[in-house]
């Protein structure tokens, strides 16, 4: 099932590459634990891919390493084509909590970005386009609010208006949405899929939730500990557009159990 | 489908309301004023009651009565402008210069603490080992510096409004997140950036509390001043009158100051709501 290619289902990620990966590895000088160990991964472009395992297993390091915050110790790291040496434009970024700043009504919290890297008159041009994504991602109305007016699930949905507003090659979720209550998550999940079908968007999510995995992605990274690497990667070969019914489907469970038993293998690792 | 047993009324039965009392304490049901207005009655009273039984010796506590005329002519003396709205103008200045020169120093040194590994390794231990210090001792060499003047008190007052302006910006420009940090580091801001649009305004709310606390430690360094640096300001004319055994006078100027007092820290807090608009507010203490 994992290495399987299937080509019969719309929205199989076979774009161009966008984001690689090769043998990257971290070693953290200061205590000499690798954290990971020659992991190679392709992202293509309008592909969903998520990566999932114990704590220590090197997702966190990962990320990082792919958003340009920390260097790796060795591998390549090439984003559209350049070495990503840095945080760039072209990443995106979205973490557990929504992170928008109180004084800063929805708007200019979404424009931030582009206030960072361009100033305040090309964050001003930038408001149009924060209005339509605040649309796009239902917001329409909120636009100054304050996020201290903002449920959980709106200010998420703000911080993805925040991290689209770059026109980001990849979106980083970091748990996104694991801070939401649990029928607010599945809404936002769908709502993650509707987004980056519409925007063509090609994303990474980590996450804890098998199923969270396994409804949103074309492929799904299995990561195993000390040191951190890959067990494998599991091609999800569900239709597309997912659908909330799917979860209670044969096939669903055959995949959710599947990766179950392999993160449970890794915990004797 | 199995048959689940409920405790819904069949038609025939009416539905006993479970309704019961919850208990509501008294003093929730009481205004704020009321309750104000009560404890001050209370203190009055007290007071009265002491004074007219000749518990205590008039010249150590006058009545209430006494000490209310007393405010009357102060009063009036302040309102026509006669030396006592002098000499509490003179305070006034040096509880402005005092309050300017403590922001002005007490913020530059708490961003130099909280925002550099050098400041924060290397001065962070001073400023607490003379924080620890009694300030008010500095007072005879603040007089030999800059002498009998305003001058010395202003200093005084900034010297002991300083220390908590600092710790709470330092505290402020800690207060930022992980996930915030790190915001700002994917959007490539730099150092200054992260800074001024996003340290410095997450820790305004602790920066106000510095600025609250040191709002009454101005005071206190000006009056202090004054006792002991002599001067024209109103802390003098309260020395004098307690040299006098005018305690009435006494009473009557140190409540005219405490509105000074209330006045500034009021001032503050307005300017926080105003500034931290987002922020809940909390009843009475300093992070209010």
């Amino acid at each position: 099932m994992s290495t399987a290619l299937a080509q019969d289902y719309s929205g199989a990620p076979l774009g161009a590459p966008v984001y690689e990966l090769t043998q990257v590895s971290k070693t953290y000088a200061r205590n000499s634990v690798v954290a990971l160990e020659d992991v190679s991964l392709t992202l293509r472009k309008g592909s969903f891919t998520s990566v999932i395992g114990s704590s220590g297993c090197g997702k966190s390091t990962l990320l990082k390493i792919m958003a340009g915050l920390i260097p790796p110790s060795k591998g390549r790291v090439i984003l559209q084509n350049q070495p990503v040496k840095g945080p760039r434009r072209d990443i995106g970024m979205m973490f557990q909590q929504a992170t928008l700043f109180p004084w800063k009504t929805a708007v200019e919290n979404i424009v931030l970005p582009i206030e960072i890297r361009d100033g305040k008159a090309a964050a001003k041009k930038a408001m149009d386009k924060a209005h339509e994504l605040l649309d796009i991602v239902g917001l329409k109305g909120f636009e100054n609010v304050y996020p201290n007016e903002l449920s959980g699930g709106m200010a998420q949905r703000a911080s993805i208006c925040r991290m689209l507003i770059t026109e980001p090659a990849v979106l980083l979720l970091d748990e996104p949405f694991s801070a939401l209550d649990e029928l607010s998550r599945d809404m936002m999940n769908m709502e993650l899929q509707r987004i980056c079908r519409e925007q063509d968007a090609t994303a990474f999510l980590v996450t804890h939730s098998i199923q969270e995995a396994v409804i949103l992605s074309d492929e799904i990274v299995v990561m195993k500990p000390r040191p951190g690497r890959i067990a494998e990667i599991v091609t999800v070969d569900l239709p597309r557009p997912r659908t909330l019914d799917m979860m209670t489907t044969p096939k669903f469970g055959e995949i959710v159990d599947y990766i179950r038993g392999m993160l449970d293998k890794g915990e004797d690792m | 489908m199995t048959e689940y047993q409920t405790n819904a009324p069949t038609d025939t039965e009416t539905v006993q309301d479970t309704v019961w009392e919850q208990e509501v304490s008294f003093i929730d049901s009481v205004p704020r004023w009321i309750a104000m207005t009560f404890v001050f009655v209370v203190f009055v009273g007290t007071w009265q009651l002491v004074t007219s039984f000749g518990l205590v010796s008039p010249i150590i506590l006058p009545t209430p009565m006494e000490t209310l005329k007393d405010m009357i002519f102060v009063g009036k003396n302040l309102a026509t402008g006669g030396y006592m709205l002098a000499a509490l103008w003179i305070t006034i200045q040096e509880v402005i210069y005092g309050f300017a020169l403590a922001i002005a120093i007490g913020f530059s040194l708490g961003v130099l603490v909280g925002e550099t590994a050098f400041g924060e390794k290397a001065v962070m231990p001073y400023l607490v080992a003379i924080d620890t210090m009694p300030k008010v001792a500095f007072a005879p060499l603040f007089v030999a510096w800059l002498g009998f003047g305003i001058e010395s008190k202003v200093a005084l007052a900034a010297f002991i409004a300083t220390f908590p302006i600092v710790v709470g910006t330092a505290a402020g420009l800690h207060a930022a997140d992980e996930n915030a940090r790190m915001l700002f580091k994917t959007m490539g801001a730099s150092r200054m950036q992260t800074l001024i649009k996003m340290k410095l305004p997450t820790g305004l709310p602790q920066i106000f509390t510095g600025l609250k606390i040191g709002a009454v430690g101005v005071m206190a360094g000006a009056i202090t001043g004054e006792f002991l640096g002599g001067g024209k300001g109103f802390g003098e004319l309260i020395r004098v009158a307690a040299s006098q055994l005018n305690t009435p006078r006494v009473f009557s100027l140190i409540l005219y100051l405490s509105v000074v007092g209330l006045v500034l820290y009021l001032l503050v807090q307005w300017t926080q709501r105003r500034v931290v608009f987002w922020q809940k507010e909390s009843v009475g203490s300093y992070d209010g």
